[in-house]
């Protein structure tokens, strides 16, 4: 059972990070993850009064604080449109409205959980991250980085995308994946797939080989699943084994990448 | 740690520990119908409305509620007597466990979407688990309820 000695509202992002530095300290989010370990934590800093529970927007980008909610992002319509649903797709198998409603854009991705459904979402779409003494980052790049006291102050996702889709097998409808796939296309014709829940963290593999320079069909799609699948380390565990995993890496991206070629 | 929050429209002031979850808090205050069932933030059980959001209050703690409106089922006796009605005439209450949280999050549901349809229902309360209805009566029992509105209720 997780017990906490103190909490404290933040009243800074510089009051936040210094009392961060301390192991026994911890930043919460919604705390869903948190709230399941036996951590003993000494002080509790939360972020919610600094600002960060909202998503702009403007021509060039969307910027979401790190205390948006997951419900949030599903709902928002400038979101909604410019991932064409992916962004919703990705979100709405996440346990329930009642669990979305808490769970944070900044400890989804703050955490770089294995299994999750938003880091491999907004890898698709080349996110961003802002980290308060780190600064600016590509989401691809944090997401290789080992955890440290530093604190996401937002992610910021650029308008990049002219396409994206999301996929994900699960065995149960609200149960974590089995594996995610999300695929972007930009208007330069660059396609990135991120997979993820292999089970470990997300990865992103771009079309190094130009197996899709000449357009998406039916043969390209299948060529490019098999190639992201060989690119990508999968394993075993409670939901599925590392073979079957090999073989969803194919299939969800192939099925992503007609879907982003205009198949329905 | 000194919180007030206003529960059903009443305010009670209290110190509580840091790690205080809201259905413990809130169950000392008498809202028995919030429960703890998984523990594991699944199941839906101890669902409440906090400032106009359904929120799991199993996995809130209660010094963030601080400043905060909670609705629980015993605050909308009315509203819940209503739709609960239905939920029975379908025979979907069954063993009763998981209902308190199914009607809460079903209020939230009728509040953000007036007219929703069954795909928007089923994904709404997905985070509602029960294993006694097999969710089929219940979904004609919200269905019902919603007919009943839009055809002007008595």
């Amino acid at each position: 059972m997780l017990t906490i000695e103190n909490y404290v509202k933040a009243g800074s992002l510089e009051e936040a990070y210094e009392r961060n530095q301390k192991k026994a300290n911890r930043i919460i989010g919604g705390m869903l993850w948190l709230k399941m370990s036996r951590m003993r934590v000494q002080t509790a800093i939360d972020l919610s009064g600094l600002g960060l529970t909202s998503i702009e927007e403007d021509d060039r980008e969307f910027s979401m604080g790190a205390m948006v909610t997951l419900r949030q992002l599903e709902t928002h319509a400038g979101l909604l449109d410019y991932t064409e649903g992916s962004m919703k797709e990705s979100l709405r198998r996440i346990v329930g409205v009642q669990f979305r409603n808490l769970a944070t854009l900044g400890g989804s991705i703050f955490g770089r959980f294995g299994f999750s459904d938003v880091l491999t979402e907004f890898l698709a779409l080349g996110a961003e991250v802002e980290l308060y003494k780190a600064g600016r980052m590509t989401l691809e790049e944090f997401s290789k980085m080992p955890a440290d006291r530093d604190i996401l102050v937002r992610v910021i996702l650029p308008k990049k995308a002219e396409k994206s889709v999301y996929m994900s097998l699960r065995n149960t409808s609200t149960d974590f994946p089995v594996l995610t796939c999300g695929v972007s296309k930009t208007s330069d014709g660059t396609v990135r797939a991120a997979i993820g829940a292999r089970p470990g963290r997300a990865v992103v593999v771009g079309d190094t080989e130009g197996i899709l320079k000449n357009g998406i069909t039916e043969e390209t799609a299948k060529a490019f699943g098999e190639y992201v699948s060989g690119q990508i380390v999968t394993g075993s565990n409670m939901r599925a084994g590392a073979e079957y995993r090999k073989r969803l890496v194919e299939v969800l991206t192939r099925r992503c990448i007609l879907k982003i070629g205009g198949e329905q | 740690m000194k919180i007030a929050v206003t529960v059903n429209g009443k305010r009670i002031e209290e110190d509580v520990a840091c790690d205080l979850l809201l259905v413990d808090f809130l169950r000392a205050h008498g809202c028995y119908s919030v429960k703890q069932g998984c523990e594991t933030s699944g199941c839906g059980l101890c669902t409440v409305i906090l400032n106009g959001d359904p929120v799991l209050s199993c996995s809130i703690l209660a010094v963030r509620a601080d400043g905060c409106k909670v609705e629980t089922l015993e605050g909308l006796k009315e509203e819940a007597a209503q739709f609960g009605a239905f939920i029975a005439d379908q025979g979907a209450e069954q063993c009763g466990f998981c209902n308190p949280g199914l009607m809460m999050n079903a209020i939230a549901l009728f509040r953000e979407y007036p007219d929703p349809d069954e795909e928007t229902i089923r994904e709404y309360l997905a985070g509602n688990l029960c294993r006694c209805s097999g969710y089929e009566g219940q979904l004609r029992g919200i269905q019902a309820f919603l007919q009943w509105k839009k055809e002007g209720q008595p």
